[in-house]
Protein backbone atom coordinates (compact mmCIF):
# COMPACT_ATOMS: atom_id res chain seq x y z
CA UNK A 1 0.00 0.00 0.00
CA UNK A 2 1.14 3.43 -0.77
CA UNK A 3 2.31 5.35 2.27
CA UNK A 4 2.51 8.54 0.31
CA UNK A 5 -0.18 10.18 -1.68
CA UNK A 6 -0.09 13.07 -4.65
CA UNK A 7 -2.40 15.10 -2.41
CA UNK A 8 0.23 14.78 0.62
CA UNK A 9 2.75 15.74 -2.00
CA UNK A 10 1.24 18.90 -3.60
CA UNK A 11 0.73 19.78 0.50
CA UNK A 12 4.24 19.40 1.25
CA UNK A 13 5.34 21.20 -2.14
CA UNK A 14 3.36 24.24 -0.73
CA UNK A 15 4.59 24.31 2.69
CA UNK A 16 8.26 23.91 1.02
CA UNK A 17 7.53 27.05 -1.81
CA UNK A 18 7.88 25.23 -4.32
CA UNK A 19 5.70 24.68 -7.68
CA UNK A 20 5.11 21.45 -9.89
CA UNK A 21 3.09 20.07 -12.57
CA UNK A 22 1.77 17.46 -12.72
CA UNK A 23 3.84 14.69 -14.03
CA UNK A 24 6.39 15.51 -10.82
CA UNK A 25 4.07 15.28 -8.28
CA UNK A 26 3.63 11.79 -9.73
CA UNK A 27 7.32 10.92 -9.83
CA UNK A 28 7.94 13.04 -6.20
CA UNK A 29 5.27 10.92 -4.72
CA UNK A 30 6.55 7.27 -5.89
CA UNK A 31 10.06 8.62 -5.16
CA UNK A 32 8.93 9.93 -1.76
CA UNK A 33 7.29 6.73 -1.07
CA UNK A 34 10.19 4.16 -1.66
CA UNK A 35 12.29 6.61 1.02
CA UNK A 36 9.94 6.48 3.31
CA UNK A 37 9.91 2.79 2.94
CA UNK A 38 13.06 2.29 3.60
CA UNK A 39 12.90 4.66 6.47
CA UNK A 40 10.23 2.73 8.50
CA UNK A 41 12.75 -0.22 8.94
CA UNK A 42 13.80 2.32 11.81
CA UNK A 43 10.89 1.31 13.74
CA UNK A 44 12.00 -2.08 13.61
CA UNK A 45 14.01 -0.66 16.65
CA UNK A 46 12.74 -0.48 20.38
CA UNK A 47 13.81 3.01 20.96
CA UNK A 48 11.19 4.03 23.97
CA UNK A 49 14.09 4.51 26.20
CA UNK A 50 16.22 5.92 23.92
CA UNK A 51 17.03 10.09 24.25
CA UNK A 52 17.29 11.80 21.00
CA UNK A 53 20.64 13.45 19.98
CA UNK A 54 20.55 16.45 18.57
CA UNK A 55 24.11 17.40 18.84
CA UNK A 56 27.16 14.85 19.20
CA UNK A 57 29.09 17.76 21.24
CA UNK A 58 27.82 18.45 25.09
CA UNK A 59 27.15 22.49 23.71
CA UNK A 60 25.60 24.55 25.82
CA UNK A 61 24.01 28.01 25.21
CA UNK A 62 26.95 30.45 23.94
CA UNK A 63 25.76 34.22 24.90
CA UNK A 64 27.43 37.35 24.13
CA UNK A 65 26.80 41.22 25.82
CA UNK A 66 24.85 42.92 23.03
CA UNK A 67 26.28 45.65 21.73
CA UNK A 68 26.12 47.77 18.63
CA UNK A 69 28.67 47.57 16.52
CA UNK A 70 30.28 47.71 13.18
CA UNK A 71 28.73 46.07 10.18
CA UNK A 72 28.68 45.91 6.19
CA UNK A 73 27.88 49.62 4.75
CA UNK A 74 23.97 49.42 2.92
CA UNK A 75 25.90 49.29 -0.28
CA UNK A 76 27.36 46.20 0.27
CA UNK A 77 24.62 44.84 2.05
CA UNK A 78 22.43 45.56 -0.86
CA UNK A 79 24.79 44.18 -3.74
CA UNK A 80 23.32 41.16 -4.54
CA UNK A 81 20.02 41.78 -3.99
CA UNK A 82 17.96 41.13 -7.40
CA UNK A 83 15.95 44.42 -6.91
CA UNK A 84 16.25 47.50 -5.03
CA UNK A 85 14.92 51.17 -4.25
CA UNK A 86 16.25 53.83 -1.72
CA UNK A 87 18.69 51.63 -0.44
CA UNK A 88 16.02 49.18 0.16
CA UNK A 89 15.62 45.18 -0.94
CA UNK A 90 12.12 45.79 -3.40
CA UNK A 91 9.65 43.00 -3.53
CA UNK A 92 6.85 42.32 -5.47
CA UNK A 93 3.36 43.03 -3.59
CA UNK A 94 2.16 40.96 -0.76
CA UNK A 95 -1.25 42.02 -0.96
CA UNK A 96 -3.86 40.95 -3.64
CA UNK B 1 55.79 19.39 -10.25
CA UNK B 2 52.53 18.25 -8.90
CA UNK B 3 53.92 15.37 -7.09
CA UNK B 4 55.91 17.50 -4.90
CA UNK B 5 54.96 17.88 -0.85
CA UNK B 6 54.34 20.66 0.53
CA UNK B 7 57.34 20.71 2.33
CA UNK B 8 59.39 20.13 -0.35
CA UNK B 9 57.99 22.60 -2.32
CA UNK B 10 58.56 25.35 0.71
CA UNK B 11 61.96 24.31 0.28
CA UNK B 12 62.16 25.33 -3.22
CA UNK B 13 60.78 28.64 -2.58
CA UNK B 14 62.71 29.08 0.34
CA UNK B 15 66.26 28.66 -1.71
CA UNK B 16 64.25 30.63 -4.45
CA UNK B 17 64.15 27.81 -6.91
CA UNK B 18 60.90 28.55 -8.01
CA UNK B 19 58.68 31.61 -7.59
CA UNK B 20 55.35 32.02 -6.28
CA UNK B 21 54.65 33.79 -9.41
CA UNK B 22 55.90 30.50 -11.04
CA UNK B 23 53.87 27.98 -8.71
CA UNK B 24 51.20 29.61 -9.42
CA UNK B 25 51.31 29.55 -13.18
CA UNK B 26 52.22 26.13 -13.20
CA UNK B 27 49.38 25.16 -11.40
CA UNK B 28 46.88 27.66 -13.74
CA UNK B 29 49.11 26.20 -17.29
CA UNK B 30 48.28 22.29 -15.69
CA UNK B 31 44.27 23.55 -15.36
CA UNK B 32 44.74 24.93 -18.94
CA UNK B 33 45.85 21.21 -20.00
CA UNK B 34 43.58 18.96 -18.36
CA UNK B 35 40.57 21.08 -17.29
CA UNK B 36 38.33 20.48 -20.66
CA UNK B 37 38.65 16.68 -19.40
CA UNK B 38 38.29 16.60 -16.10
CA UNK B 39 35.75 20.19 -15.28
CA UNK B 40 36.88 20.41 -11.55
CA UNK B 41 36.97 24.04 -11.55
CA UNK B 42 33.33 26.42 -11.64
CA UNK B 43 35.15 29.62 -11.34
CA UNK B 44 38.82 30.51 -11.88
CA UNK B 45 40.60 33.39 -10.13
CA UNK B 46 43.26 33.85 -12.39
CA UNK B 47 43.93 37.67 -12.03
CA UNK B 48 43.27 37.88 -8.43
CA UNK B 49 45.85 34.76 -7.97
CA UNK B 50 48.76 36.33 -10.43
CA UNK B 51 48.33 39.28 -8.52
CA UNK B 52 48.83 37.73 -4.66
CA UNK B 53 51.30 35.42 -6.02
CA UNK B 54 53.39 38.81 -7.57
CA UNK B 55 53.03 40.56 -4.18
CA UNK B 56 54.25 37.27 -1.69
CA UNK B 57 57.28 37.22 -4.04
CA UNK B 58 58.16 40.53 -2.90
CA UNK B 59 58.13 38.72 0.97
CA UNK B 60 60.17 35.78 -0.59
CA UNK B 61 63.05 35.61 1.44
CA UNK B 62 62.08 37.29 4.33
CA UNK B 63 60.80 36.59 7.71
CA UNK B 64 57.07 36.76 6.69
CA UNK B 65 57.51 34.02 4.71
CA UNK B 66 58.33 31.63 7.00
CA UNK B 67 55.10 29.60 6.80
CA UNK B 68 55.14 26.23 5.58
CA UNK B 69 51.87 27.10 3.33
CA UNK B 70 52.91 30.54 2.22
CA UNK B 71 53.06 31.30 -1.48
CA UNK B 72 50.97 27.65 -2.72
CA UNK B 73 47.86 27.35 -4.85
CA UNK B 74 44.93 26.19 -3.18
CA UNK B 75 41.46 25.08 -4.36
CA UNK B 76 38.51 26.22 -2.49
CA UNK B 77 34.83 23.82 -2.95
CA UNK B 78 32.39 26.12 -4.14
CA UNK B 79 30.06 26.25 -0.97
CA UNK B 80 32.88 27.92 1.13
CA UNK B 81 32.25 31.44 0.85
CA UNK B 82 35.06 33.64 -1.30
CA UNK B 83 35.07 37.83 -0.22
CA UNK B 84 33.91 38.88 -4.24
CA UNK B 85 35.05 35.37 -5.90
CA UNK B 86 31.33 34.09 -7.28
CA UNK B 87 30.24 31.20 -5.14
CA UNK B 88 27.68 29.15 -6.30
CA UNK B 89 27.43 25.89 -4.39
CA UNK B 90 27.04 24.71 -7.90
CA UNK B 91 23.29 25.69 -8.09
CA UNK B 92 21.60 27.70 -10.55
CA UNK B 93 20.17 30.10 -7.87
CA UNK B 94 23.36 31.02 -6.96
CA UNK B 95 25.19 31.43 -10.20
CA UNK B 96 25.61 35.61 -9.94
CA UNK B 97 26.41 35.42 -5.95
CA UNK B 98 29.40 37.19 -4.61
CA UNK B 99 30.41 36.95 -1.16
CA UNK B 100 30.52 39.67 1.13
CA UNK B 101 33.08 37.80 3.49
CA UNK B 102 35.52 34.83 3.71
CA UNK B 103 34.33 32.03 5.88
CA UNK B 104 36.85 31.57 8.44
CA UNK B 105 38.96 28.91 6.93
CA UNK B 106 39.47 30.78 3.91
CA UNK B 107 40.64 33.84 6.44
CA UNK B 108 42.97 31.44 8.18
CA UNK B 109 44.66 30.18 5.00
CA UNK B 110 45.09 33.76 3.75
CA UNK B 111 47.03 34.89 6.92
CA UNK B 112 48.58 31.51 6.03
CA UNK B 113 49.83 32.99 2.25
CA UNK B 114 48.03 30.07 -0.04
CA UNK B 115 46.85 31.63 -2.73
CA UNK B 116 43.37 30.52 -3.59
CA UNK B 117 43.41 29.58 -8.06
CA UNK B 118 39.66 29.28 -8.04
CA UNK B 119 36.15 27.63 -6.71
CA UNK B 120 35.65 23.64 -7.06
CA UNK B 121 32.59 22.44 -8.63
CA UNK B 122 30.09 19.72 -6.15
CA UNK B 123 26.72 17.91 -6.18
CA UNK B 124 24.53 21.07 -5.67
CA UNK B 125 24.16 22.54 -2.19
CA UNK B 126 26.91 19.30 -1.67
CA UNK B 127 23.70 16.78 -2.08
CA UNK B 128 25.16 13.71 -4.31
CA UNK B 129 27.76 11.58 -4.31
CA UNK B 130 28.86 11.50 -8.16
CA UNK B 131 28.98 15.26 -8.93
CA UNK B 132 25.96 14.51 -11.20
CA UNK B 133 23.81 16.59 -9.14
CA UNK B 134 26.12 19.90 -10.40
CA UNK B 135 23.51 22.51 -11.70
CA UNK B 136 26.58 23.49 -14.25
CA UNK B 137 28.19 20.54 -14.90
CA UNK B 138 29.57 17.09 -13.90
CA UNK B 139 33.06 16.94 -13.15
CA UNK B 140 34.95 13.97 -14.36
CA UNK B 141 37.08 11.08 -12.93
CA UNK B 142 40.91 11.77 -13.27
CA UNK B 143 41.82 7.95 -13.82
CA UNK B 144 39.46 7.31 -16.18
CA UNK B 145 36.67 10.42 -17.28
CA UNK B 146 33.81 7.78 -18.20
CA UNK B 147 33.50 7.59 -14.34
CA UNK B 148 31.93 9.68 -11.69
CA UNK B 149 34.75 11.33 -9.49
CA UNK B 150 32.90 10.76 -5.77
CA UNK B 151 30.90 14.08 -4.22
CA UNK B 152 30.07 15.98 -3.26
CA UNK B 153 33.39 17.38 -3.29
CA UNK B 154 34.37 15.54 -6.71
CA UNK B 155 35.74 18.83 -7.62
CA UNK B 156 38.09 19.38 -4.46
CA UNK B 157 39.39 15.53 -5.03
CA UNK B 158 39.62 15.16 -8.92
CA UNK B 159 41.46 18.56 -8.55
CA UNK B 160 44.06 17.07 -6.77
CA UNK B 161 44.75 13.96 -8.31
CA UNK B 162 44.56 15.66 -11.83
CA UNK B 163 47.50 17.70 -10.79
CA UNK B 164 46.14 20.82 -11.22
CA UNK B 165 46.25 21.97 -7.75
CA UNK B 166 48.45 20.56 -4.04
CA UNK B 167 45.64 20.34 -1.93
CA UNK B 168 42.21 21.90 -1.55
CA UNK B 169 39.38 22.11 1.04
CA UNK B 170 36.07 19.79 0.67
CA UNK B 171 32.89 19.47 3.06
CA UNK B 172 31.79 16.14 4.17
CA UNK B 173 27.86 15.85 5.73
CA UNK B 174 27.58 11.99 5.01
CA UNK B 175 31.02 11.37 3.00
CA UNK B 176 31.51 14.02 1.02
CA UNK B 177 35.28 14.28 1.28
CA UNK B 178 36.10 10.69 1.88
CA UNK B 179 34.24 9.44 -0.58
CA UNK B 180 35.63 11.25 -3.80
CA UNK B 181 38.98 10.85 -2.37
CA UNK B 182 38.59 7.54 -2.29
CA UNK B 183 36.88 7.72 -6.21
CA UNK B 184 40.21 9.98 -7.20
CA UNK B 185 42.73 8.03 -5.39
CA UNK B 186 43.97 10.98 -2.30
CA UNK B 187 44.34 11.68 0.71
CA UNK B 188 40.63 13.38 2.47
CA UNK B 189 39.65 13.86 6.17
CA UNK B 190 36.49 14.78 7.60
CA UNK B 191 37.39 16.03 11.33
CA UNK B 192 35.66 15.33 14.07
CA UNK B 193 32.66 17.78 14.37
CA UNK B 194 33.76 21.12 15.90
CA UNK B 195 37.36 20.44 15.19
CA UNK B 196 36.89 23.19 12.00
CA UNK B 197 34.49 26.01 12.05
CA UNK B 198 31.98 26.29 9.72
CA UNK B 199 31.66 29.90 9.88
CA UNK B 200 30.52 30.76 5.94
CA UNK B 201 30.75 27.52 4.67
CA UNK B 202 26.64 27.15 3.02
CA UNK B 203 24.54 25.10 5.28
CA UNK B 204 23.53 21.51 3.93
CA UNK B 205 22.86 19.58 7.85
CA UNK B 206 23.95 21.62 10.46
CA UNK B 207 24.31 18.68 12.71
CA UNK B 208 26.33 16.82 10.49
CA UNK B 209 28.61 19.39 8.40
CA UNK B 210 32.44 19.45 8.56
CA UNK B 211 35.17 20.98 6.83
CA UNK B 212 38.67 19.26 5.75
CA UNK B 213 41.43 19.01 3.72
CA UNK B 214 42.34 16.55 0.23
CA UNK B 215 45.76 16.12 -0.46
CA UNK B 216 48.47 13.72 -2.11
CA UNK B 217 49.56 12.80 1.32
CA UNK B 218 48.61 12.31 4.74
CA UNK B 219 51.55 14.45 6.06
CA UNK B 220 49.96 17.68 3.81
CA UNK B 221 46.80 16.81 5.29
CA UNK B 222 48.19 17.33 8.92
CA UNK B 223 49.65 20.39 7.45
CA UNK B 224 46.58 22.02 6.66
CA UNK B 225 44.32 20.44 9.92
CA UNK B 226 47.08 22.53 11.25
CA UNK B 227 46.22 25.64 9.78
CA UNK B 228 42.38 25.78 9.76
CA UNK B 229 41.82 23.64 13.55
CA UNK B 230 40.71 25.65 16.49
CA UNK B 231 37.47 27.37 18.17
CA UNK B 232 35.93 30.26 16.60
CA UNK B 233 33.81 32.66 18.61
CA UNK B 234 31.97 33.13 14.47
CA UNK B 235 30.72 29.52 14.92
CA UNK B 236 29.56 28.35 18.12
CA UNK B 237 29.53 24.91 17.55
CA UNK B 238 33.41 25.20 16.83
CA UNK B 239 35.18 23.25 20.05
CA UNK B 240 37.00 25.12 22.39
CA UNK B 241 39.08 21.98 22.26
CA UNK B 242 43.19 22.71 22.59
CA UNK B 243 44.24 22.13 18.87
CA UNK B 244 47.63 19.33 19.38
CA UNK B 245 50.62 19.39 17.20
CA UNK B 246 49.49 17.22 14.58
CA UNK B 247 52.96 16.66 12.76
CA UNK B 248 54.62 15.03 15.96
CA UNK B 249 52.23 12.13 15.29
CA UNK B 250 53.17 11.49 12.17
CA UNK B 251 56.39 8.83 13.48
CA UNK B 252 55.58 5.57 11.22
CA UNK B 253 55.08 3.53 14.89
CA UNK B 254 51.91 1.70 15.08
CA UNK B 255 52.91 -1.04 17.20
CA UNK B 256 50.51 -2.05 19.95
CA UNK B 257 48.09 -0.20 18.29
CA UNK B 258 44.44 -1.94 18.76
CA UNK B 259 42.12 -1.71 15.49
CA UNK B 260 38.96 -2.47 15.55
CA UNK B 261 36.87 -3.76 12.27
CA UNK B 262 33.59 -4.18 11.84
CA UNK B 263 32.00 -7.21 10.52
CA UNK B 264 29.29 -4.58 8.82
CA UNK B 265 31.65 -3.08 7.04
CA UNK B 266 33.13 -6.26 5.37
CA UNK B 267 29.70 -8.03 4.57
CA UNK B 268 27.67 -8.72 1.89
CA UNK B 269 27.22 -5.44 -0.95
CA UNK B 270 30.68 -4.69 -0.18
CA UNK B 271 33.23 -5.71 -3.45
CA UNK B 272 35.07 -8.93 -3.31
CA UNK B 273 38.13 -6.65 -4.56
CA UNK B 274 37.90 -3.65 -2.10
CA UNK B 275 37.54 -6.74 1.01
CA UNK B 276 41.41 -8.16 -0.30
CA UNK B 277 42.73 -4.38 -0.38
CA UNK B 278 41.23 -3.51 2.90
CA UNK B 279 42.33 -7.35 4.23
CA UNK B 280 46.25 -6.51 2.60
CA UNK B 281 46.52 -3.28 4.21
CA UNK B 282 45.46 -4.90 7.48
CA UNK B 283 48.29 -7.07 7.01
CA UNK B 284 50.02 -4.36 6.10
CA UNK B 285 49.82 -2.58 9.79
CA UNK B 286 50.24 -6.25 11.60
CA UNK B 287 53.45 -6.38 9.90
CA UNK B 288 54.12 -2.82 11.25
CA UNK B 289 52.72 -4.22 14.70
CA UNK B 290 49.27 -3.49 15.29
CA UNK B 291 46.44 -5.86 16.14
CA UNK B 292 43.09 -6.41 14.94
CA UNK B 293 40.21 -7.88 15.70
CA UNK B 294 36.26 -8.46 14.33
CA UNK B 295 33.93 -6.19 16.15
CA UNK B 296 30.35 -5.14 15.77
CA UNK B 297 28.39 -1.67 14.95
CA UNK B 298 25.09 -3.23 14.92
CA UNK B 299 22.79 -0.90 13.87
CA UNK B 300 25.08 0.30 11.34
CA UNK B 301 22.39 -1.12 8.53
CA UNK B 302 19.78 2.05 9.88
CA UNK B 303 22.53 4.22 9.59
CA UNK B 304 21.47 5.48 5.67
CA UNK B 305 17.71 5.87 6.66
CA UNK B 306 18.51 7.69 10.01
CA UNK B 307 21.01 10.06 7.92
CA UNK B 308 18.64 10.70 4.99
CA UNK B 309 15.88 12.20 7.52
CA UNK B 310 17.76 13.70 9.74
CA UNK B 311 19.87 15.39 6.77
CA UNK B 312 16.95 16.35 4.84
CA UNK B 313 15.31 18.09 7.51
CA UNK B 314 18.14 20.25 8.56
CA UNK B 315 18.60 20.80 4.51
CA UNK B 316 14.85 21.82 4.51
CA UNK B 317 15.33 24.13 7.07
CA UNK B 318 18.22 25.81 5.95
CA UNK B 319 17.53 26.49 2.77
CA UNK B 320 14.39 28.30 3.05
CA UNK B 321 16.80 31.17 2.97
CA UNK B 322 17.27 31.25 -1.12
CA UNK B 323 13.63 32.81 -1.34
CA UNK B 324 15.24 35.60 -4.26
CA UNK B 325 14.79 38.25 -2.72
CA UNK B 326 17.89 39.04 -0.98
CA UNK B 327 20.60 37.43 -3.26
CA UNK B 328 20.68 34.88 -6.32
CA UNK B 329 18.91 35.00 -9.11
CA UNK B 330 14.91 35.92 -8.82
CA UNK B 331 12.25 34.97 -10.54
CA UNK B 332 10.26 37.27 -11.73
CA UNK B 333 6.18 37.04 -10.55
CA UNK B 334 3.32 39.12 -9.69
CA UNK B 335 3.47 38.71 -6.11
CA UNK B 336 5.86 37.61 -3.42
CA UNK B 337 4.83 34.38 -3.08
CA UNK B 338 5.04 32.96 -6.44
CA UNK B 339 8.30 34.98 -6.55
CA UNK B 340 9.10 32.78 -4.08
CA UNK B 341 8.00 29.69 -5.67
CA UNK B 342 9.20 30.01 -9.22
CA UNK B 343 12.52 31.08 -7.60
CA UNK B 344 13.28 27.91 -6.26
CA UNK B 345 11.37 25.80 -8.36
CA UNK B 346 13.56 27.25 -11.38
CA UNK B 347 16.89 27.69 -9.38
CA UNK B 348 16.73 23.54 -7.21
CA UNK B 349 17.88 21.17 -9.40
CA UNK B 350 15.88 17.80 -8.90
CA UNK B 351 18.00 15.85 -6.06
CA UNK B 352 17.77 19.11 -4.03
CA UNK B 353 14.06 19.23 -4.23
CA UNK B 354 13.75 15.80 -3.42
CA UNK B 355 15.90 16.13 -0.38
CA UNK B 356 13.63 19.30 0.65
CA UNK B 357 10.74 17.38 0.17
CA UNK B 358 11.76 14.80 2.47
CA UNK B 359 12.86 17.05 5.10
CA UNK B 360 9.61 19.30 5.40
CA UNK B 361 7.51 16.29 5.33
CA UNK B 362 9.36 14.46 7.79
CA UNK B 363 9.25 17.91 9.76
CA UNK B 364 5.66 17.99 9.07
CA UNK B 365 2.66 18.46 11.42
CA UNK B 366 1.68 14.72 12.33
CA UNK B 367 4.84 13.10 11.31
CA UNK B 368 7.58 14.99 13.51
CA UNK B 369 7.85 11.81 16.33
CA UNK B 370 7.54 8.89 13.54
CA UNK B 371 10.12 10.38 11.04
CA UNK B 372 12.49 13.07 12.72
CA UNK B 373 12.17 12.37 16.31
CA UNK B 374 12.87 8.29 15.68
CA UNK B 375 15.91 9.18 13.94
CA UNK B 376 17.63 11.11 16.36
CA UNK B 377 16.84 8.10 18.56
CA UNK B 378 18.56 5.66 16.60
CA UNK B 379 21.12 8.51 15.96
CA UNK B 380 21.96 7.63 19.77
CA UNK B 381 22.41 4.35 19.77
CA UNK B 382 24.67 4.53 16.25
CA UNK B 383 27.39 7.00 18.12
CA UNK B 384 26.59 4.54 21.18
CA UNK B 385 27.99 1.51 18.73
CA UNK B 386 31.49 3.59 18.10
CA UNK B 387 31.48 4.33 21.79
CA UNK B 388 31.76 1.23 22.84
CA UNK B 389 34.17 -0.04 20.44
CA UNK B 390 36.14 2.69 20.97
CA UNK B 391 36.32 1.79 25.05
CA UNK B 392 38.85 -1.05 23.90
CA UNK B 393 40.24 -0.06 20.62
CA UNK B 394 42.57 2.66 19.23
CA UNK B 395 40.96 3.00 16.02
CA UNK B 396 38.23 1.25 13.24
CA UNK B 397 39.20 0.37 9.79
CA UNK B 398 37.25 -0.47 6.96
CA UNK B 399 36.52 0.01 3.10
CA UNK B 400 35.50 4.02 2.36
CA UNK B 401 33.12 2.90 -0.14
CA UNK B 402 31.70 -0.36 -1.10
CA UNK B 403 32.53 -0.63 -4.65
CA UNK B 404 34.89 1.46 -6.45
CA UNK B 405 34.07 4.45 -9.09
CA UNK B 406 31.06 3.61 -10.82
CA UNK B 407 30.63 4.97 -14.46
CA UNK B 408 28.75 8.35 -15.34
CA UNK B 409 24.90 8.22 -15.44
CA UNK B 410 25.20 4.36 -14.29
CA UNK B 411 23.22 5.29 -10.79
CA UNK B 412 21.68 8.61 -11.43
CA UNK B 413 18.04 7.83 -12.20
CA UNK B 414 17.47 5.45 -9.10
CA UNK B 415 17.69 7.87 -5.59
CA UNK B 416 18.04 4.83 -2.97
CA UNK B 417 20.77 2.70 -5.08
CA UNK B 418 22.80 5.94 -5.35
CA UNK B 419 22.74 6.55 -1.24
CA UNK B 420 23.39 3.20 -0.63
CA UNK B 421 26.98 4.28 -1.89
CA UNK B 422 27.36 6.36 1.55
CA UNK B 423 26.84 3.04 3.88
CA UNK B 424 30.02 3.08 5.22
CA UNK B 425 30.74 6.71 5.49
CA UNK B 426 27.56 7.85 7.07
CA UNK B 427 27.46 6.80 10.54
CA UNK B 428 30.94 8.46 11.16
CA UNK B 429 28.90 11.75 10.12
CA UNK B 430 26.04 10.70 12.60
CA UNK B 431 28.43 9.48 15.34
CA UNK B 432 30.88 13.24 15.01
CA UNK B 433 33.89 11.41 14.73
CA UNK B 434 37.00 12.05 12.66
CA UNK B 435 37.66 9.65 9.56
CA UNK B 436 40.35 9.54 6.93
CA UNK B 437 40.77 8.13 3.44
CA UNK B 438 43.90 7.02 2.52
CA UNK B 439 44.93 5.04 -0.89
CA UNK B 440 45.15 1.58 -0.85
CA UNK B 441 45.94 0.37 -3.84
CA UNK B 442 43.65 0.19 -7.93
CA UNK B 443 40.63 -2.10 -9.30
CA UNK B 444 40.31 -2.72 -12.20
CA UNK B 445 42.61 0.67 -12.86
CA UNK B 446 40.47 2.47 -10.36
CA UNK B 447 41.37 3.89 -6.64
CA UNK B 448 40.29 1.86 -3.75
CA UNK B 449 40.39 3.91 -0.53
CA UNK B 450 40.41 3.10 2.82
CA UNK B 451 39.00 4.12 5.74
CA UNK B 452 40.36 5.23 9.15
CA UNK B 453 38.32 6.36 12.14
CA UNK B 454 39.00 7.56 15.28
CA UNK B 455 37.62 9.34 18.62
CA UNK B 456 36.33 12.40 19.27
CA UNK B 457 39.45 15.23 18.92
CA UNK B 458 41.68 12.07 17.67
CA UNK B 459 42.75 13.40 14.79
CA UNK B 460 46.66 12.51 15.88
CA UNK B 461 45.94 8.61 16.03
CA UNK B 462 44.23 8.76 12.86
CA UNK B 463 47.19 10.72 10.83
CA UNK B 464 49.71 8.40 12.77
CA UNK B 465 48.02 5.29 11.15
CA UNK B 466 46.90 6.52 8.20
CA UNK B 467 50.89 7.85 7.55
CA UNK B 468 52.40 4.95 8.86
CA UNK B 469 50.58 2.65 6.44
CA UNK B 470 51.38 5.41 3.64
CA UNK B 471 55.21 5.20 4.16
CA UNK B 472 55.15 1.30 4.23
CA UNK B 473 53.02 0.96 1.16
CA UNK B 474 53.28 2.55 -2.69
CA UNK B 475 49.97 3.06 -3.54
CA UNK B 476 49.87 7.29 -3.06
CA UNK B 477 52.39 7.36 -5.55
CA UNK B 478 49.96 6.02 -7.90
CA UNK B 479 48.86 9.38 -10.37
CA UNK B 480 46.26 9.33 -13.21
CA UNK B 481 47.34 9.72 -16.77
CA UNK B 482 45.52 12.44 -18.18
Amino acid sequence: MSRITNEQVKHVANLARLEMDESEVEKFTTQLDDIISMAEQLNELDTENVEPTTHVLDLKNVLREDKVQPWLSREDALKNAPDQENGQVKVPSILE
Amino acid sequence: MFDKSISELHSLLHKKELSVSELVQSSFDRINSVENKVKAFMTLNEEGAMQAAKSLDDKLGTEDARGLLFGLPIGVKDNIVTKGLRTTAASQLLGNFEPLHNATVVERLQAAETVTVGKLNMDEFAMGSSNENSGFYATRNPWNTDYVPGGSSGGSAASVAAGEVFFSLGSDTGGSIRQPAAFCGVVGLKPTYGRVSRFGLIAFASSLDQIGPITNTVEDNAYLLQTLAGHDKMDSTSANVDVPDYLTSLTGDVKGLRIAVPKEYLAEGVDEDVKNKVLAALKKLEELGATWEEVSLPHSKYAVATYYLLSSSEASANLARFDGVRYGVRAEADNLLDVYKKTRSEGFGEEVKRRIMLGTFALSSGYYDAYYKKAQKVRTLIKNDFEKVFEDYDVIIGPTTPTPAFKVGEKIDNPLTMYANDILTIPVNLAGVPAISVPCGLSNGLPVGLQIIGKHFDEKTVYRVAHAYEQATDHHKAKPEL
